[in-house]
């Protein structure tokens, strides 16, 4: 079946299989490798692409759910080589370290921003408790999420 | 100086744009997806496999099932995570084995395919109850003795005014790296090219070439970039193989990533122990004798030694020391080393037990440490190394505010709720290997590193081009580095806390090379960096490049070498809802010259997050009945989230250890998860008077009967 989005701001369409994930879809087609799969059922949050604006886990969400939505990857977040303010401050504060589940914080962190819910420390370990990392560089996405509120 | 500069990490840019490549974003074309069928018992042997149903699924390309991939076990190899291998035959020896697999153009068919054959498999019986088996143990010959003893421990206990015996137990856990293992095997023209998600590019080519019967130069090994290994990733597991096996059988390129619920059997986990400790002390907490005895579950098919007692060795000033390890052989799957192995189980028990002698003597558990402070290894005698713990104890004391702890348990708080500071020493024993790298200089002053080791998220391709742009006063803009794969210079794994010193030793050895060259090709000696371009031209040299090779040698055998720390944990507990929380977490560390200040300190932060989930979360319950292990995702295996983390914070110790390293380094990235346990069971204690000897610490341990 076919299948027609918006991604990183580019219409794009696919023949899919019904079975597969939004994940799949931008992976395995798209070529958009950045958003990972770390557990493929929800519990990890390394997918983590935002649709329509919102944080969505791409591995519970079936491709052909996705049809006539707008769908943001790690790879259209920079505007041309300047990058998004959260991706230089996950640089500036070492907010990663192997970098597996880096792209799915930032895009976490990017919509804990726009609800607003990065007023204080413990807001932001709330909201961004659903992307785990194993190297447990939590203090510093942390610290890194909050710069950015504070130059809001 | 770039040495000791807290620079960006170099690799921080492309993980940040998603354009870092781990091995399952490889597009490989042609490549088939294999998903192994795994059996959900402890032991039995295969009846049969109906295939009928699975080859339905469109884009099924082949089923193997034992005996038809032509691999025959078991790989007796020291870089193999286990020497059975599974697909060999009909025998069932842990859960989680792979009986099939199943190989299709897609992912989603394979997977479809997979959950669709039938495998019938005739159960037997099993022992797979660690709890109930410890008189099943028995002493192995391994890497270290697994037993030791000076001085006379009962001599020691006779003339103890003091003594405390108790048996203290770590669950089993796991490594659950972000990223599951991953592997592209190609069979091409006779020979391997394999990426994999490794920590060890080396160890897999080594293990291959035996299991294949090749020569080395005909295995090629990649690893890309590695989303986390923490030890499953260190040597080389039967999915590897298996993969590469198959790749042979259909002659295309096979890629296996496995489901997350595998990555909990098939490249291991760190085994439950229980530890028997008994210590001696006079009244004014001099020790006269330490008691280590540790157990830990293994498999039935393979070796694997928890050294649950390494740590009791060395840590403290005693002339009396006995220790012995033993194994369980279990129907569970082969455990391995995990971050931080050995003493990261085992320095829970010797630091609760030195807790509970402190709170015994009325002494403050920090003062009891220095009074039993070893200037030497107690056990082999030799002098160490380096070791600032004594910096330690007063920086991390000073920094978190240990003279506030009152010693009276369950003494303060606000509203009832319970506030109590715990502390631990931790210690890890320094693994050094022989590493070579190159460093080569172009005309236009830009600068390449190249040796095998690894970016697993250490900081590695940041600290190599530091030390090179030291060596040769380069600014480090100019310093690229390439790892990860066998055409480079040889390098041991990235594991053991063991690459900075060693491959950064060889890094700098080459650098100073090539800066000794160049001063020969100018004829003179103090040649600035701004002068290189001019003598390569001068030489018409478009570049120039030197390997160095760095091995530890016998003189520096001499010494004992060590990681310390000192940990310091503040907790909060409340009366009616006793879940303990951590607030508070300091650690001071002993690890020898920093090289970037920014990476180690995130490297010992998330050891000791690491830390706090062995204390509080991380508990993988293997029901004994099924012998299975239950937990199969993030869901049921809990590991801290950001949520559970507190504030933590690290500090160095100033150090430069001249014996373990040419760069004064030894290692950072394990010790930080060590002492962290031991330190939030004694602040439990201290804020609930409830002595905890079990990790994880839950609920129901601090719930009053």
């Amino acid at each position: 079946m076919e299948v027609r989005l918006t991604v990183n701001g580019r219409e794009r369409g696919a023949e899919i299989d019904p079975r597969a994930a939004l994940l799949d879809l931008l992976r395995d087609q798209f070529g958009l490798t950045g958003a990972k799969r770390g557990c493929e059922r929800g519990e990890c949050g390394a997918c983590t692409v935002l649709v329509d604006g919102r944080p969505t886990l791409s591995c519970l969400m079936l491709a052909v759910a996705s049809g006539g939505r707008s769908v943001t990857t790690i790879e259209g977040l920079a505007e041309g080589d300047r990058l998004h303010p959260l991706q230089q401050a996950f640089i500036d504060h070492d907010a990663l370290q192997c970098g597996f589940c880096t792209p799915g914080q930032i895009l976490a962190a990017v919509a804990c921003l726009a609800a607003g819910r990065a007023n204080t420390d413990d807001e932001v370990r709330e909201w961004m408790s659903g992307n785990l990392c194993r190297c447990a560089a939590y203090p510093q996405i942390v610290a890194a999420v909050r710069a950015v509120a504070a130059a809001r | 100086m770039t040495i000791g500069a807290p620079l960006p990490r170099q690799d921080a840019a492309v993980k940040v744009t998603g354009a870092a490549q781990y091995v399952g974003d490889l597009e490989v074309p042609g490549a088939l997806e294999g998903v192994f069928v795994v059996s959900a018992v402890a032991a039995g042997r295969i009846r049969s496999i109906d295939r009928a149903d699975a080859l339905t699924v469109p884009g099924v390309v082949s089923i193997f099932g034992p005996g038809q991939l032509g691999v025959t076990g078991p790989i007796e190899h020291w870089a193999a995570g286990q020497a059975s291998m599974p697909m060999t035959d009909a025998e069932i020896r842990y859960e989680g084995q792979p009986v099939a697999l199943v190989l299709a153009t897609t992912g989603i068919a394979a997977r479809e395919a997979a959950a669709r054959l039938v495998v019938t498999i005739d159960p037997l019986p099993h022992q797979s109850s660690f709890a109930a088996s410890l008189d099943l143990g028995i002493e192995i010959k391994d890497w270290a003795p697994t037993s030791t003893a000076v001085g006379s421990v009962a001599d020691g206990l006779a003339a103890a005014e003091v003594t405390i015996t108790a048996r203290y137990r770590t669950a089993d856990r796991h490594h659950v790296a972000l990223e599951p293992s991953a592997v592209v095997a190609r069979w091409v023209d006779g020979g391997i090219d394999l990426w994999t998600s490794t920590q060890w590019v080396f160890g897999v080519r080594a293990a291959m070439a035996q299991m294949f019967s090749l020569p080395p130069d005909k295995v090629r090994v990649r690893s890309g970039y590695v989303g986390g290994g923490f030890g499953a990733k260190g040597s080389t597991w039967p999915h590897e193989f298996l993969a590469v096996a198959a790749s042979r059988a259909v002659a295309a390129p096979v890629r296996i990533v496995l489901p997350r619920s595998q990555t909990f059997t098939l490249h291991g986990y760190q085994p439950a122990t229980v530890q028997e400790l008994t210590l001696g002390a006079r009244n004014d907490g001099t020790l006269t004798a330490i008691r280590h005895e540790s157990w830990n579950a293994a498999s039935v098919a393979d070796d694997y030694v928890e050294h649950g007692s390494l740590g009791s060795r060395t840590m403290y000033a005693c002339p009396n020391i006995e220790t012995r390890d033993r194994i369980v052989r279990l129907n569970r799957p082969q455990p391995t080393f995990m971050r931080a192995p050995h003493e990261g189980p085992g320095m829970v028990g010797l630091e609760i037990a030195m807790d509970e002698l402190a709170d015994r003597l009325d002494m403050d558990p920090v003062e009891l440490r220095i009074r039993n402070y070893a200037r030497h290894d107690p056990t082999s005698g030799k002098p160490f190394s380096s070791k600032a713990l004594d910096q330690c104890y007063r920086l991390g004391a000073e920094r978190f505010g240990w003279a506030r702890r009152s010693p009276v348990p369950a003494a303060w708080g606000p509203g009832g709720v319970r506030i109590g500071m715990g502390m631990a020493s931790a210690l890890m024993s320094t693994f050094r290997f022989g590493a070579s790298a190159r460093v080569t200089l172009e005309r236009d002053g830009s600068t390449l590193v190249e040796t095998g080791a690894h970016e697993i998220g250490t900081g590695v391709r940041t600290i190599l081009p530091q030390i090179a742009a030291d060596a040769l006063g380069l600014p480090i803009e100019r310093v690229r580095v390439s790892l990860g794969d066998t055409t480079l210079p040889e390098a041991g794994g990235t594991f053991g806390s063991a690459t900075t010193l060693s491959v950064g030793s060889a890094v700098r050895i080459a650098a100073v090379k090539l800066k000794e060259r160049l001063e020969t090709l100018a004829g003179e000696p103090g040649l600035e960096p701004r002068e290189y371009a001019e003598v390569l031209a001068l030489h018409r040299l478009e570049r120039v490049s030197e390997e160095g090779t760095w091995a530890p040698t016998r003189e520096e055998g001499a010494y004992a070498m060590n990681a310390y720390g000192a940990v310091f944990v503040e907790v909060a507990v409340a009366p009616h809802d006793p879940v303990p929380r951590v607030t508070r977490c300091v650690g001071a560390f002993s690890v020898g010259r920093i090289i970037n200040p920014r990476t180690a300190r995130s490297q010992v932060i998330g050891g000791m997050i690491w830390g706090l989930g062995q204390a509080l979360l991380e508990d993988s319950r293997l029901d004994p009945a099924l012998g299975r292990f239950v937990a199969k995702g993030f869901g049921s295996y809990q590991i801290p989230v950001n949520a559970d983390v507190p504030a933590v914070d690290a500090i160095f110790a100033d150090e430069f250890d001249p014996h373990a390293s040419p760069i004064g380094a030894r290692g950072v990235g394990e010790i930080g998860t060590i002492g962290v346990g031991a330190a939030v069971a004694n602040a439990v204690f201290n804020a609930t008077g409830v002595r905890v000897r079990d990790l994880p610490i839950r609920v129901e341990s601090l719930l009053q009967p």
